[in-house]
């Protein structure tokens, strides 16, 4: 097995690796990352989801050797808990999660459609959203926590 | 957060509770219908220790799995302790530590531990214990002391900390049945809005969920399950997985087969390719006629009123009203599939578990692995928000299983499939009612009978076989004996909501049921399902309150009368009553006699409201909601703009955490009444992932939610996690009754079957013409 280089919030990862593994394994079994998470394992539902190259990846289906050099962002990448990202104060803020197991999902898919699009409208974050899951049905007050978010990103 | 979790036990206080393993024999009963465990919970010292540092330790048997229990437990402590938050540390479902509290379930927690037992009994007795201690070391009398921050002051201004008083060192007392709780009047920290501690930790994906435990040496495991239910090992070929790179074993035993492999995607791999073949169970019931099956299946028959005289006095009524009413099978259906780490040696085991009973499943897995139960740990950590009985114990008990066949620690992942063909669902239910009206529109008599689809539950401490993997082992489910109903005796039992809160619920001389209606009968014909069923949360009682709720709906219109008036004829409840006008004013109701359909019936789109009411599980908690839901005539697509609750649960712990469960309901509820229904084919559960078992994504427009809390004084804290959801399809059913005078009485509301109701509706309407 080869030597694979990861890039990962900032780091660089060597890794003697299957490069057919899924990118999720490796971030989880092999970096101790707690942000992406195994949901379903056929990108139906976003708990494994990361940004790369600007977009929203579920890694659960990537493989490793997909991922190349590019910079590969997970949820604790954004923020620590001294400091969190904006998006994730607001979600903070907002108390906008029950079980939280689902937030990759949420909040790195609606930073990464508000990076691009910084006035979406409510359909357009909803529209983004559209393959992540919440089971708790904490949606109201996620959806807050994203306008809420949008708004001071925009100001 | 990178500690062992050996340093863990030690830094949390295993120097203080007593360990005392294997004293009482695992037969003996404890006081929550539990077994005996090693920690006496009529002790202060299996609830609570004050460290040298002044931080509180608490031990409590109830978990969180997302609906805020925790902070609310933290909250309980520095409240009764007078101590900020941030000086708490609860440790929740450890069977080494915590003192066995059954399950977390039923909407109990909150009157387990809120009340005046348990966990706020023994934070009370503590508050005493350390005033008396102060007063004794500061030589006055306790009256004269105040608590503050975790200092005792003196009369004089002299003041001592807990953590002098008793810093390390066993309180040695019983928990004292006269210990007083602090009034609510006084509360600054219960009570209030305080953020839950969680949060930070989730919002920046540092929380430690069970899927990320990390033992050292731990491989990694996989299941391949059966085909469909009933189906048998015939041979298992394990050349078939002889490539796969760091395969450690295929484990089979009896009918379970697993693997273990050093990688999970080597696990995943071999669980794929592993060739096994079954022996085919029996075919399943049909889809489309399960119903009718359900209904000719034997029975065991319960009756939980019946007053004796519903045939004649239906036979007199000057009209009688039928319905039937369906409920589909539905799924917990978490995010996250089940995961579990364990990690069993010949001398004891460790599992690291996200069940809801922790000690239940101590004892099951014991019994897989054939050990004493002492010499089993069960560690709860917080898994994919749960609902109830999803896979979170079945994976537990295959973790510990591989871990014993290959001897080093196993983590286990379940598959989305494993997860979801597998799990122990919501019971599907028919509920068929009869009723009478007099000539003045009042309900005299009102029949109802319903059949429930039953096979397994949870596993309690000696029913491996209620969920799957106890069934591979050889293991049966709790039984279903059919037998003919028993007068009903004793006192009513209403747990289930099979009762509908207009009866009078008249039980060996008492009549507790909250209505007004005499003449009654309510008839339970439990049957063995197909599938494995289990408690996904507010068990039967949304299937029944669906059915009982909508009925009353159409005895209401049938009467002429407006839903919340005729339902407040009907009921003497005060506390249904309460939250039943609360709701109605909150949303602005307007008292009409007639479905709106009647006065729109052209537009394209229509609007309607719905109320529904409960008493959940009869003296659990209170709801009533009401639905506004806009209802395309064209498409049959249901789309819920607003709902209005009303909530009581008595004194509430966190306002902030009961918005959240509230919301939470409200919204899973609609899933539930909108979309979501298990779908087999004659062998097997078909829906098996997200693309072929419905529910609603986020991007969903979500109507808008107020919630109303109602706190009559003087009054015990309730359940109020499965209260909202209980009332969520009624409403929503009855606000397209009011939209569109088409009446759904089979979940779920899909567009097909709402204009199959509009298109009944015209007929009848046409026929009424003629």
């Amino acid at each position: 097995m080869s030597e694979i280089t990861l890039n990962v919030n900032g780091k660089q990862h060597a890794l003697a690796v299957d490069p057919e593994t899924p990118l999720l394994f490796v971030l989880s079994d092999e970096l101790g990352l707690r942000g992406p998470r195994f949901g379903c394992g056929m990108a139906q539902c976003g708990a494994c989801t990361v940004i790369m190259r600007g977009q929203v990846v579920r890694s659960c289906v990537m493989p490793l050797k997909a991922v190349g050099q590019n910079e590969v962002t997970t949820l604790e990448g954004l923020g620590t808990p001294e400091k969190p990202h904006p998006i994730q104060q607001a979600f903070i803020d907002e108390g906008a999660a029950q079980c939280g197991f689902c937030l990759s999902g949420v909040i790195l898919t609606a930073k990464a459609v508000l990076d691009v699009k910084p006035d979406a409208s409510d359909q357009e974050i909803r529209d983004a959203l559209g393959g992540v899951l919440c089971r708790c049905f904490a949606h109201t007050r996620m959806l807050r926590a994203i306008r809420k978010y949008a708004e001071a990103r925009g100001a | 957060m990178t500690h062992s979790r050996r340093e863990f036990l030690i830094g949390c206080g295993s120097l203080i509770v007593s360990f005392r393993a294997g004293v009482l024999s695992a037969q003996d009963r404890g006081p929550f219908g539990t077994h005996l465990s090693h920690i006496d919970p009529e002790k202060l010292d299996s609830w609570l220790a004050v460290h040298s540092d002044g931080i509180i330790t608490a031990y409590a048997g109830k978990c969180d799995f997302g609906q805020g229990i925790f902070t609310a437990q933290s909250q309980l402590i520095a409240e009764e302790l007078c101590v900020p938050i941030g000086r708490v540390k609860l440790i929740q479902c450890d069977t080494s530590v915590t003192p066995d509290q059954g399950t977390t379930s039923g909407s109990q927690s909150t009157p387990t531990n809120f009340n005046s037992e348990n966990l706020a009994l023994a934070a009370a007795t503590a508050r005493e214990a350390l005033l008396s201690l102060a007063g004794k070391k500061l030589g006055e009398p306790v009256e004269q002391l105040t608590l503050a921050d975790g200092v005792i002051i003196g009369k004089m201004g002299r003041r001592v900390r807990y953590e002098e008083l008793i810093g390390n060192q066993h309180f040695n007392l019983p928990l004292s049945a006269t210990a007083r709780r602090r009034s609510a009047a006084d509360w600054t920290v219960l009570g209030k809005p305080i953020p839950s501690l969680d949060r930070t930790a989730l919002m920046t994906g540092q929380f430690e969920f069970v899927h990320h435990v990390r033992v050292a040496g731990m491989l990694h495991g996989r299941v391949v399950r059966l085909p469909g239910m009933g189906a048998t090992v015939a041979h298992v070929d394990e050349q078939s997985v002889g490539n796969v790179r760091g395969l450690v074993k295929v484990v089979v035993r009896k009918d379970f087969v697993g693997v273990v492999a050093e990688t999970q995607y080597g696990a995943a791999l071999a669980a794929r390719q592993l060739a096994v073949q079954w022996n085919p169970g029996p075919e399943l019931p049909p889809q489309r006629k399960f119903f009718d099956y359900l209904q000719k299946q034997p029975a065991r028959d319960l009756l939980s009123v019946d007053s004796g005289d519903i045939d004649a006095q239906l036979a007199a009524g000057s009209s009688v009203i039928r319905a039937r009413y369906t409920y589909p099978y539905q799924m917990h259906g978490s995010v996250g599939a089940s995961c579990a780490v364990a990690d069993v040696k010949p001398e004891g085991a460790t599992v690291w578990s996200a069940t809801q009973s922790a000690y239940p499943t101590r004892s099951i897995v014991a019994k897989l692995l054939d050990m004493p139960p002492d010499k089993v740990r069960v560690i709860y950590v917080r898994g994919s928000g749960c609902y109830g009985l999803n896979g979170a114990d079945a994976a537990s008990f295959d973790a510990a299983i591989l871990s014993q066949a290959v001897g080093r620690p196993v983590r286990l992942q379940f598959s989305r499939q494993d997860e979801m063909m597998w799990e122990n669902l919501g019971s599907a239910c028919v509920v068929e009612h009869r009723a009478a009206l007099a000539q003045d529109g009042r309900i005299v008599a009102w029949d109802r009978e319903d059949w429930v689809a039953s096979l397994g539950n949870r596993p309690g401490y000696d029913q491996p076989g209620n969920v799957i993997t106890g069934m591979l082992l050889g293991y049966e489910p709790e039984p279903i004996e059919p037998r003919s109903a028993k007068p009903p005796a004793g006192e009513l039992r209403n747990q289930s909501n099979t009762v509908p809160s207009y009866f009078a619920g008249c039980v060996g001389g008492s009549c507790d049921g909250g209505g007004t209606i005499r003449s009654e009968r309510a008839l339970t014909h439990t049957v063995r399902s197909p599938f494995f069923t289990g408690p996904l949360r507010s068990p039967l009682r949304i299937q029944n309150t669906f059915a009982n709720e909508c009925f009353m709906d159409e005895l209401c219109a049938q009467a002429k009368s407006d839903p919340v008036d005729f339902r407040l004829q009907h009921l003497e409840n005060s506390r249904v009553i309460g939250v039943l006008r609360a709701a109605a004013k909150a949303a602005g109701w307007q008292a009409r006699s007639l479905a709106r359909a009647a006065d729109i019936p052209r537009a394209h789109t229509v609007s309607g409201r719905g109320i529904a009411c409960v008493a959940y599980e009869g003296d659990n908690g209170y709801a009533a909601l009401v639905a506004e839901v806009d209802v395309d005539l064209e498409t049959g697509s249901v789309r819920p703009k607003r709902f209005v609750i009303a909530l009581d649960c008595g004194p509430i712990s966190n306002p902030d955490g009961l918005r959240n469960q509230t919301e939470g309901g409200i919204l899973q509820g609609m899933s539930r009444a909108l979309v979501e229904e298990v779908t087999w084919d004659e062998k097997r559960v078909t829906s098996a992932d997200w693309e072929t078992y419905n529910t609603l994504y986020l991007d969903y427009e979500m109507p808008a939610i107020e919630t109303v809390f109602v706190t009559p004084p003087n009054v015990p804290a309730t359940g109020a996690g499965e209260t909202a959801i209980t009332v969520t399809p009624a409403s929503i059913g009855n606000a397209i009754f009011d939209a569109t005078g088409a009446r759904l009485r089979d979940l779920p509301f899909t567009p097909a079957r709402v204009k199959a109701a509009l298109l009944d509706r015209a007929h009848r309407d046409e026929k009424a013409q003629v």
